[in-house]
């Protein structure tokens, strides 16, 4: 549907440069109490008034539409799960951070801002990240008080741990299950404002697209995934809840349906999309066992603590584990990083265990694969202490590989797993479309080019349960009296249009291949020319072929069945086509950014001994791309980034 | 491996269903049985026929969308989630019955997916901890005896998948309501509602139309977190105190 030529997206033109305008000026530590005092407020009493619309209902949008609704507004809240509580958050096993500095460790809220500017190699805000830091400690408090039970030791209080990139032990958890609870304990509080009547929840319910009225964000378009009923819900501003889209990869650790459609579509109707590039990989995953993998599992980074990385030190040693002697054996994490060791940050470890893997000191099949030896810890502190902090990760690793990880050490590989860009938004996590929000991993806001472990539910439940609630207040104070929208508006005629076409077309096309066998296509091409490493003439190849899988996309699809019913190969194919137009603006930015930063690491920059090398002059700016219209190429604004308190320097985990 | 299954074909909702019988060849050791019907899926839509429905998400065990009964058991022969269970536990030319949940409180939406939103509202009844955002105490103020947590976190970890249910020759959901009973109760911070969280739960779990429990023990069996069958007694052990405290006035 795109008929542009390679040459052309790429020649993307660039345009005003864009500013946060909402950030206040002067001490970081201040900012985010200033906000909160210039921002206007709505009387309670107009809050009923008001409805929101809420898309997702992981973290950061349970959060979101729970908090908003105690406090008086009328929440209108949408998952396409069959309940609020199977968002993808649930899967998240280690931990989150807090600068509560329980341990004496010499933590503080500034260590744990610094510490984040640093591990996002110097590519994001100061002031949100700041903020973050600050209200990390509330998170705790507000979890505890819901009941989430974290662990404790003996003595009743919470319990830490340490995780990658940091010196301190800040994140607290509950066993490998920390996603899980926390989700849990936002779903529960969401449950409670449900049944109060203050939250209207439509679970099987996908948002397939955005209205924008006079400029701003005032409903969506649905799709009842059980009728395939197409429906317009309004409001009087609408919040983005709707997680990554490291699923372009089609290999990742997202879960199976976690997609990137609600936010591509906000982005088609004027929302800046900043940074598509930064994708992490991480370290720790079950490697794959072939063609017919569907997902990747995840092996908490929590299992760096005790667990140590290595390969055999001769090339093509296939021997077991157990028989390779000890000065054979290379601990290339603590050899090459002796300080952080087995902890640094994952974009490093990623890339090293690439690094060996490509030396062909890689183990398992293929290969594709280092050891995570858990041999040390099992002698230091016994099996029953590494069963209580692990017990339920070595489970599933030997339920999925068959292998018992107490005997044998665990086979890792890097992986897919988050997405650092997302929908530009400023400092009040509102986008370039006015009314129209992005909260949690749909936002691109505090992580920079890398995300620090136990950092995304962090985020994800300070963005929904303490900063969106305080600054969406300005924008209704400012809006007050919208005038009500109806399905006959012309903007609103032309989206249900377009959706509809768009469905029917995809079930017209009657062609010869299946929705999967795209997404696949598609995934194995971005995993190659926009995954671990990235060349300028892998990119090129990566922007010449999209636009061609794209066109067999549409004459060669095939989807079965209506789209009045419960369909579920017409969900995965109208994902696709917005994975097809994402990708080719992820690789055009990873073409853009002629540097290495975080989790973009770009072969032509790199430091003597093969580290990330940034190009601090040219490229320490956010790139927000604005969409250039069905067949043209996007515009590039540049929000630069200013450091005054974290100086940029090489990262040293060394 | 090659396999022949036996699935429950069911249009919507009010139409009647049946089982439907299909081969599938080349099954790995490795795969998932999830990435098995991906197969057999993939094979049907190039034939032009309808795909099998079944929800899935995570695909690793934790967010409680898969849900098959396999030859009569809930998740299969292994005490784990469908999509966690692999085809190492089959052997080449298996025939395998597939069938979603059975139970009344889980009407079929389509093939093997079932309305599960039951749940949901059990657990809006009381399923909770009344704290709004922003009113929390320091987290250190009250500490928690780390037994009580770790019970807590024992019946916290169910994911609501409804195996308890569909085990049950009974249909009965006791299993699930108690473990968000027992995680929110034992905890000091869950303690003011105590009373009227057990009952009201237990009240909603009633009017969905879960059966009564005979402490058949099945659902304790099927469930792939490991939810201990005496949660259930404990949970009426709450709900008589709860009454009495109740009838006391």
């Amino acid at each position: 549907m795109n008929s542009t030529g390679p040459t052309e997206y790429a020649a993307y033109t660039t345009g005003d440069p864009l500013a946060d305008t909402k950030a206040p000026a002067g001490p970081v530590a201040e900012r985010w109490d200033t906000r909160r005092f210039e921002a206007k407020l709505v009387n309670p009493a107009n809050r009923r008034k008001h409805r929101i619309i809420v898309v997702g209902t992981g973290l950061a949008g349970g959060s979101a539409g729970a908090t908003l609704a105690e406090q008086g507004y009328h929440v209108v809240q949408f998952c396409f799960q069959d309940s609020p509580r199977r968002a993808h958050s649930i899967a998240a096993q280690g931990g989150i951070n807090a600068a509560k500095n329980y341990r004496n460790d010499g933590d503080s809220i500034h260590r744990l801002f610094y510490d984040t500017v640093k591990g996002g190699d110097f590519r994001a805000r100061e002031s949100n990240v700041h903020r973050l830091a600050q209200i990390s400690v509330e998170i705790i408090d507000q979890c505890v008080a819901q009941g989430v039970p974290f662990a404790r030791e003996y003595g009743g209080l919470l319990d830490t741990r340490s995780f990658g990139g940091v010196q301190v032990s800040r994140t607290f958890y509950a066993r490998g299950q920390t996603g899980q609870q926390l989700l849990l304990g936002a779903y529960q509080a969401l449950s409670r404002q449900i049944a109060a009547g203050n939250v209207e929840m439509h679970a099987r319910t996908e948002m397939l697209d955005l209205v924008v009225v006079d400029g701003r964000a005032r409903g969506i378009v649905a799709r009842d995934l059980i009728t395939g009923e197409i429906s317009t819900h309004y409001a009087d501003a609408v919040v983005l809840a709707s997680g990554g889209y490291g699923n372009v990869f089609y290999l990742s650790t997202n879960a199976m349906n976690s997609n990137a459609t609600a936010v591509w579509r906000a982005h088609r109707r004027g929302a800046y999309f900043a940074n598509p590039c930064f994708t992490q990989i991480h370290p720790t995953c079950i490697p794959r066992t072939g063609d017919h993998q569907s997902k990747l599992t995840l092996m908490s980074e929590s299992l760096r603590n005790d667990g140590r990385i290595w390969v055999p030190k001769a090339e093509g040693d296939t021997r077991p584990a157990a028989e390779i002697p000890e000065d054979e054996r290379d601990y290339y994490l603590e050899r090459i990083y002796p300080s952080f060791g087995n902890l640094v940050p994952r974009d490093i470890a990623s890339r090293a265990a690439k690094n060996v893997c490509d030396e062909g000191r890689g183990v398992g099949p293929g290969g594709q694969g280092v050891y995570l030896d858990f041999a040390d810890a099992i002698r230091r502190m016994g099996r029953r202490a590494v069963e209580e902090r692990y017990g339920n990760l070595f489970d599933m690793y030997e339920r999925i590989t068959a292998e018992n990880p107490y005997e044998v050490p665990m086979r890792i590989y890097p992986a897919v797993h988050y997405t650092m860009g997302g929908l530009w938004v400023d400092y009040d996590l509102q986008t370039t479309v006015p009314g129209l929000f992005a909260v949690g991993e749909a936002n691109f806001s505090d992580h920079g080019a890398n995300r620090l472990g136990a950092s995304a539910l962090m985020q994800g439940l300070a963005d929904g349960y303490f900063v969106l609630p305080a600054t969406i207040n300005d924008y209704l104070a400012r809006h007050p009296h919208a005038q009500p929208v109806t399905d006959e508006h012309p903007a609103v005629r032309e989206v249900l249009a377009e959706t509809e076409d768009r469905l029917n077309l995809l079930l017209a096309v009657d062609g010869d291949r299946t929705p999967d066998s795209f997404h696949r296509e598609l995934g194995e091409l971005m995993w190659e020319y926009c995954g671990m490493a990235r060349t300028e003439a892998g990119l090129r190849t990566a922007l010449a072929r999209i636009p061609e899988i794209r066109r067999e996309f549409w004459s060669r699809i095939k989807v079965p069945g209506t789209g009045e019913e419960f369909n579920q190969s017409l969900e995965k194919a109208n994902r696709i086509v917005d994975y097809l137009e994402l990708a080719e603006l992820m690789c055009l930015d990873a073409l853009h950014r002629a540097e290495s930063c975080g989790g973009h690491f770009r072969e032509e920059s790199q430091t003597p001994d093969g580290e990330a090398a940034r190009r601090d002059e040219e490229f320490s700016y956010a790139a927000a791309w604005e969409f250039g219209g069905t067949g043209g190429s996007p515009v590039l604004h540049k929000e630069d980034l200013a450091f005054e308190y974290v100086h940029p320097t090489q990262r040293s985990y060394a | 491996m090659r396999l022949t299954l036996r699935v429950w074909r069911q249009r919507n909702a009010d139409t009647p269903g049946a089982m439907s019988t299909y081969d599938v060849d080349g099954i790995s050791a490795d795969m998932s049985f999830l990435e098995m019907l991906d197969t057999l899926n993939e094979d049907l839509i190039l034939r032009g026929e309808d795909p099998v429905a079944f929800d899935h998400d995570c695909r690793e065990g934790i967010c409680g969308a898969c849900s098959l009964v396999i030859n009569g058991d809930a998740h299969g022969p292994e005490r784990t989630t469908t999509c966690q269970l692999h085809m190492r536990s089959f052997h080449d030319g298996d025939t395998i019955d597939v069938e979603p949940w059975r139970a009344s409180a889980f009407p079929v939406v389509k093939d093997l997916v079932v309305d599960r939103s039951a749940f949901d509202r059990v657990i809006q009844a009381g399923g909770y901890i009344t704290a709004p955002t922003g009113a929390a105490p320091e987290a250190h103020a009250s500490p928690v005896p780390k037994a009580d947590a770790d019970s807590a976190f024992e019946h916290a970890e169910c994911i609501g998948c409804g195996a308890c249910v569909a085990a049950c020759p009974n249909g009965s959901a006791m299993l699930f309501t108690s473990a968000k009973v027992n995680h929110l109760n034992v905890l000091p911070q869950g303690s003011p509602e105590r009373e009227t969280r057990v009952l009201d739960m237990v009240a909603q779990m009633d009017a969905e139309g879960f059966g009564g429990c005979t402490l058949t023990g099945e659902c304790a069996t099927a469930c792939p977190k490991g939810i201990p069958l005496p949660s259930i007694s404990a949970m009426n052990k709450e709900w008589l105190r709860a009454r009495r405290k109740a009838a006391r006035g």
